[in-house]
């Protein structure tokens, strides 16, 4: 059995390796300009070929995706961080309204700048959106002492998504800029116009996070008991709720600086992982997870580009389309 | 005072637990050895648990202290007191898919480094736990899928692959049927032998915390109202008393619990002794019948029961003859009720006089 198991986690790593692997290419390869695997392979390995295609590969399309990659992979960790916080597999930054109040922050800190002519900076955005998810996380967390219903809470963070929503709504459609219809873009969501220094930031945030959600795995699957389980094995658990919580809206606040609202990755990713791995251990399912999230990215990216191009869908529209029947499914079977 | 604290593994001074600053209990002084099992009794909401979390340090302390192998709790990090303690609680937990040995091997953490990777010895202990728990074929069971008696032996193994010095368990027989409550006490004693721990739980069952427990703490409004060996603390007028029992009664030397007699003049007489007449006793109990019962002889455990449920019983003294003026009492008592139940078919010597109430009823043809 146990043999199983790990044979188990090992065929789940290799095959998500090997789907992100061939989802990467397939990115590089679909759009308007079709190559062939070899010339892509020359544009990347050797830097060779034709100018516009070297261009576009290394321009436009290989930052998409590895935006895309990084930060559907850093979406669907935040997502496993929050539910182990609250204890519920439906809990996720989207659900309870993170995203959104990062979204707010965002486009309110964006306007003012580009008001005064400022271009807004990668961290200066990563730094709103933080903000704003630890504003949307600070209701969440005093509904949550009030409210011991998991559904309840869940509730009340599309509420507090609902108003954000509206009033970035609101602010966006007030401002006379411009440069407004790029944040209007945004915060529908997508990976396109992800610039080499955006890629550069967010990986050093994403990976530096990641890695330290990786090194709390140990309290984390102690907390899988409870907490009053996790203190008895020697878990500090005002520290480990401080940097759960941290890390977590971290994550996701990245994730809304570049892309903006991504919903259900980070609820749909996590318990996919779970069912294939068969297990819960956070030490598996954060790297699970985090190639989980950058495939399911990358796959809802390329299906946003391609399907109806030359007009582009937003991002969260595709992930909501394949993430929200893995969510409700999850709601019907925990009611069992 | 130090001399007295170096006794004793567990030692509490003035310790005031509550909520919320609120002292809920003041001043309990627990004077514990390793190798001792301390049980908790008292009625629902009397503390019991709030006693156990403050030692578990789940709640803060409000007052007092509370020293573990001569160090106090407050000055304890979390690492020292997972290797030092460890608990089974009574909420119930439901793990998103962890087999049972997955729970186990949660008790090992304090033990692991920075990733929680169990080594082939932290392995080798988990197994020793299932086994003493005897829940070696749950290992790949999936915890949320097991029986409540199954569950409790698993946490069970998990506090004891942690290798504590003490365990705490909050009301760990809760849920489970006779069997299961049997066979974890039954663990629990044995590891307290052989490995030599302390344990403090909390128990309702008044029958087997008698039999299981080195000292006993009776909880009962704001404070400890008694503390001590279990002989001193289970007699049936205390216990009755300590959870203010109204409605029937504790049977303190068999840590049986009866109902409510039925009351009034009795309708019925029963012969009884050697046994033979509970049933009876029962029944009539259970038809509101009030009855009365004799001569039965003060060792006999009709007595007992009789004594609980009879409204008005004839004994006799231990190992006496029938004297004639007990006969004539029952004789008495007999003629007061309209039938006499007779469940004795033989007489030894000494209750040689319950033949002769026995065919006297007969003769007066009020024999059922």
């Amino acid at each position: 059995m146990k043999k199983k198991a790990q044979i188990r986690y090992a065929v789940s790593f290799v095959i998500l390796i090997v789907l992100l692997l061939m989802l990467f290419f397939w990115n590089i390869n679909a759009g308007s300009v079709q190559m062939s695997v070899k010339e892509i392979f020359d544009i990347i390995v050797k830097k060779t070929g034709e100018q516009t295609a070297c261009n576009i590969v290394w321009q436009i399309r290989l930052p998409r995706i590895l935006a895309a990659l990084l930060l559907g992979g850093a979406l669907s960790v935040s997502g496993f961080l929050l539910q182990t916080f609250f204890g519920n597999p439906i809990a996720g930054p989207f659900v309870l309204g993170i995203s959104s109040g990062a979204k707010l922050v965002v486009s309110l800190v964006m306007i003012f700048l580009l008001s005064r002519g400022i271009a807004s900076s990668s961290l200066v955005m990563i730094l709103a959106a933080f903000v704003g998810s630890m504003i949307s996380m600070g209701f969440i967390l005093l509904v949550s002492r009030k409210v011991k219903r998991m559904s309840m809470l869940v509730i009340c963070g599309v509420m507090i998504g609902y108003i954000c929503s509206a009033v970035t709504d609101f602010v966006v459609t007030f401002a006379d800029d411009s440069n407004i219809v790029n944040l209007h873009n945004w915060s529908l969501g997508s990976f396109s116009g992800t610039t080499w220094g955006n890629v550069q930031v967010c990986a050093i945030v994403v990976l530096i996070s990641l890695a330290l959600a990786f090194l709390m795995s140990k309290p984390m699957s102690a907390y899988q008991l409870g907490e009053n389980y996790a203190q008895n094995m020697g878990v500090n658990l005002k520290a480990f709720r401080i940097s759960l919580i941290l890390l977590s809206s971290v994550l996701s606040a990245t994730v809304t600086a570049f892309a903006g609202p991504i919903s259900f990755v980070g609820i749909a990713v996590p318990h996919l992982i779970k069912s294939l791995m068969k297990t819960a251990k956070p030490i598996l399912i954060i790297p699970g997870c985090f190639l989980g999230g950058a495939v399911f990215c990358l796959f809802c990216d390329l299906i946003a580009r391609t399907v109806f191009a030359p007009t582009e869908l937003s991002i969260s529209s595709v992930t909501a389309v394949f993430g929200a029947p893995v969510v409700i499914y999850m709601m019907v079977r925990k009611q069992r | 005072m130090m001399d007295e604290k170096k006794d004793y593994f567990v030692y509490t001074d003035k310790m005031t637990v509550g909520y919320n600053g609120e002292p809920l209990i003041r001043d309990i002084e627990i004077r514990l050895k390793k190798g001792e099992i301390l049980t908790l009794i008292g009625p629902n909401g009397a503390g019991k648990s709030t006693i156990l979390k403050s030692i578990t340090r789940q709640l803060a302390l409000i007052a007092g202290t509370v020293y573990i192998d001569r160090q106090s709790i407050r000055e304890m990090t979390e690492k020292d007191t997972a290797k030092k303690m460890a608990v089974v609680l009574t909420e119930r937990i439901r793990p998103e898919l962890m087999t049972c040995e997955d729970v186990v091997n949660t008790g090992r953490y304090p033990y692991t480094g920075r990733l929680g990777i169990l080594s082939e010895e932290d392995h080798q202990k988990v197994q020793e736990a299932m086994k003493l728990v005897h829940a070696e074929e749950l290992a790949d069971c999936d915890f949320s899928e097991i029986s409540d008696g199954q569950r409790q032996r698993i946490l069970l193994a998990r506090a004891i692959c942690q290798e504590p010095e003490i365990i705490i368990l909050d009301e760990p027989t809760s849920f489970l049927d006779i069997r299961h409550k049997l066979e974890l006490l039954t663990i629990l004693k044995d590891m307290v032998r052989q490995r030599n721990v302390a344990v403090i739980m909390s128990l309702h069952e008044l029958d087997l915390a008698q039999k299981i427990s080195d000292q006993v703490i009776c909880v009962h409004g704001s404070k400890i109202e008694r503390y001590g060996a279990p002989e001193e603390i289970f007699t049936s007028d205390y216990i009755k008393a300590l959870y203010g029992v109204t409605k029937g009664s504790y049977n303190a030397d068999f840590g049986c619990l009866e109902l409510e007699p039925a009351r009034g003049e009795p309708e019925v007489f029963v012969i009884a002794g050697n046994g033979s007449g509970i049933p009876v006793f029962r029944k009539l109990q259970r038809k509101g019948i009030p009855f009365a019962a004799g001569v039965l002889h003060e060792n006999d455990v009709d007595c007992q029961v009789a004594k609980a449920l009879a409204v008005e019983v004839v004994t006799e003294k231990a190992f006496c003859e029938i004297s004639d003026s007990t006969l004539e009492r029952a004789r008495a008592l007999m003629h007061r009720c309209k039938k006499v139940i007779c469940c004795l078919k033989e007489y030894g010597t000494i209750n040689e006089k319950n033949r002769l109430l026995q065919e006297e009823a007969e003769k007066n043809g009020s024999r059922v």
